[in-house]
């Protein structure tokens, strides 16, 4: 056995975890900025490239695509190969992920100003991005499956489920959305059309919230809880239960999207019936993950990694409650097209998702440098409670806004005519931009503490490269 | 087959394969090597 097999390869997962940081600031800098125009529109500059439409799904696609979709393959990267006792099945086709998502994001945040779209949401990108992101995402499979097939231990880790689920699924969801005909280098017409190019996309849509942004975050919640709380998953048969039943249920969830469209009545009931089914596994799986703790929950006052990976859960629980209530029908009369499905958005994004990656990776980064921790865990402390407000501010706002201007719109005077104009609901909502932009800064503010902080921890340090443990059976 | 039979016998099918899903993982028969299984991410620790 030639040397390189005795470690793990630990290089792609440390360019992904920096990757993972610095796209955060950026994305959710752009974020800042875009909430900040909804206040004060003349910060478009008069710049076409600078327009709210075109760097909104720049913002989206920065912080879904490059923060998480980086913190995915960093951990799925780690968490494989530990699990596994085996080093990634191919050195070089790993590298090749790497450099061809930056790649991915740097052609978005090129395109996407310049106004080249598809006008899917969650897939703008034009035809010529969406075969690299189809080529770097076979790749990913064959890495992360091949490193699963020469493992050393008899099982495969729940984690490595979930992950395995997200890659497969993105790949499915990401061919068939993107399946279009193109007429010019930038510019292409989805194969499909109407009411089917619609169900298309939110099928789509809903299981990139569905894989992406929970069962792939879900792989990272059942290594890294366990670690850090120094104790196994609470309830491994309830972790097996969890896996099959939510990638049963989220995949016929899409249709929410579409209540009262033109789609077909029995498909967006099927939506909302599935959506509400969801609210067993998804909260089966943050008990399963919370509970973890039980017999260790005083080492949530005095570990900051820890609150990081617990909170999240609670705003995962708070997210996949508020979410199936938000499908019922007469709910969504409300709450469709309101700022309500913008704080729910993020109630999940930047309170689990963004929540789980940081705690994750103030666990990771340590041990690619050979260190047992970050440099400043103060400074991990700050950054918790500094983005928990932001999050707090943003949702509360985007709550109250959402709900008002749903009851603004809805409302009708005795000879039923509409009680407001659509200017009068924005004038009301402008308040409440303004708190949303402050919940935004300090969301912002924490993840460039955390930046400084990889800074002074792996400035420095000497990267490792761990072993693989030698098998313990025969 | 009437459309309404087959939706009915899917729901059916689909209630079964969860039923089945729950059996599985709680069977005492595997409770050891689930228990191995969820040490995994503690097994070979460096120092």
């Amino acid at each position: 056995m030639n040397h390189r097999e005795e470690t793990y390869n630990y290089t792609v997962v440390r360019q992904f975890a920096i990757a993972t940081v610095v796209w955060g600031v950026v994305g959710m800098a752009v974020g800042v900025l875009i909430a900040a125009q909804l206040l004060w529109p003349e910060l478009n500059f008069g710049v076409p490239w600078l327009s709210y439409g075109r760097l909104r799904p720049l913002h989206t696609n920065a912080v879904i695509f490059a923060f998480g979709g980086s913190a995915l393959f960093a951990t799925s990267y780690y968490v494989v190969q530990r699990t596994c006792h085996a080093r990634l099945f191919s050195d070089a086709l790993a590298a090749f992920t790497f450099w061809g998502w930056q790649a991915v994001i740097v052609a978005a945040a090129v395109t996407l100003p310049l106004g080249y779209t598809q006008g899917k949401e969650y897939a703008e990108l034009e035809w010529p991005i969406d075969l690299l992101i189809a080529l770097v995402w076979v790749a990913y499979a064959i890495v992360f499956f091949g490193t699963i097939f020469k493992r050393k231990v008899p099982h495969i880790y729940v984690a490595n489920w979930f992950f395995g689920a997200f890659i497969l699924t993105v790949a499915i969801l990401h061919i068939v959305n993107s399946a279009a005909i193109p007429a010019t280098l930038w510019k292409s017409y989805s194969v499909y059309a109407g009411a089917q190019d619609a169900m298309v996309q939110w099928w789509y849509g809903h299981n990139a919230v569905g894989f992406f942004l929970t069962a792939g975050f879900l792989g990272m919640m059942y290594y890294f809880v366990p670690k850090q709380a120094g104790r196994p998953v609470y309830s491994y048969p309830l972790s097996v239960v969890h896996f099959w039943a939510l990638i049963f249920t989220y995949m016929w969830a899409g249709p929410h999207h579409l209540h009262y469209t033109a789609l077909p009545d029995w498909a967006q009931s099927l939506g909302m019936i599935f959506s509400l089914m969801l609210l067993a596994p998804s909260w089966g799986g943050m008990i399963n993950g919370i509970m973890t703790l039980s017999g260790a929950w005083h080492k949530l006052r005095t570990d900051p990694i820890l609150k990081f990976l617990i909170v999240s859960l609670s705003f995962y629980g708070m997210s996949t409650f508020e979410g199936p209530m938000m499908s019922i029908k007469t709910v969504n009369a409300l709450s469709h097209y309101t700022d309500w499905t913008i704080g729910h958005v993020h109630s999940g994004a930047l309170g689990w998702v963004g929540l789980v990656s940081m705690g994750s990776l103030y666990f990771l980064i340590p041990r690619l440098y050979g260190r047992t921790e970050m440099a400043s865990v103060r400074a991990i402390n700050l950054h918790f409670w500094v983005a928990t407000i932001g999050i707090v501010l943003y949702i509360a706002a985007m709550w109250i806004a959402g709900v008002m201007q749903g009851l603004m719109w809805r409302a009708v005077g005795a000879d039923g005519t509409l009680t407001y104009s659509f200017v009068e609901s924005v004038k009301a909502t402008y308040p409440f931009y303004a708190i949303r932009l402050v919940g935004g800064l300090l969301y912002l503010a924490g993840i460039l503490i955390m930046a400084w902080n990889v800074w002074k921890t792996v400035a420095g340090a000497r990267p490792v490269e761990a072993r693989i443990p030698a098998p313990a059976y025969a | 087959m009437d459309i309404e039979t087959l939706r009915s016998l899917v729901t059916v099918a689909a209630f079964a394969a969860f039923v089945g899903v729950l059996a599985w993982a709680y069977a005492p028969a595997r409770r050891d090597r689930f228990e191995r299984a969820a040490r995994l991410p503690f097994e070979g620790e460096e120092p």
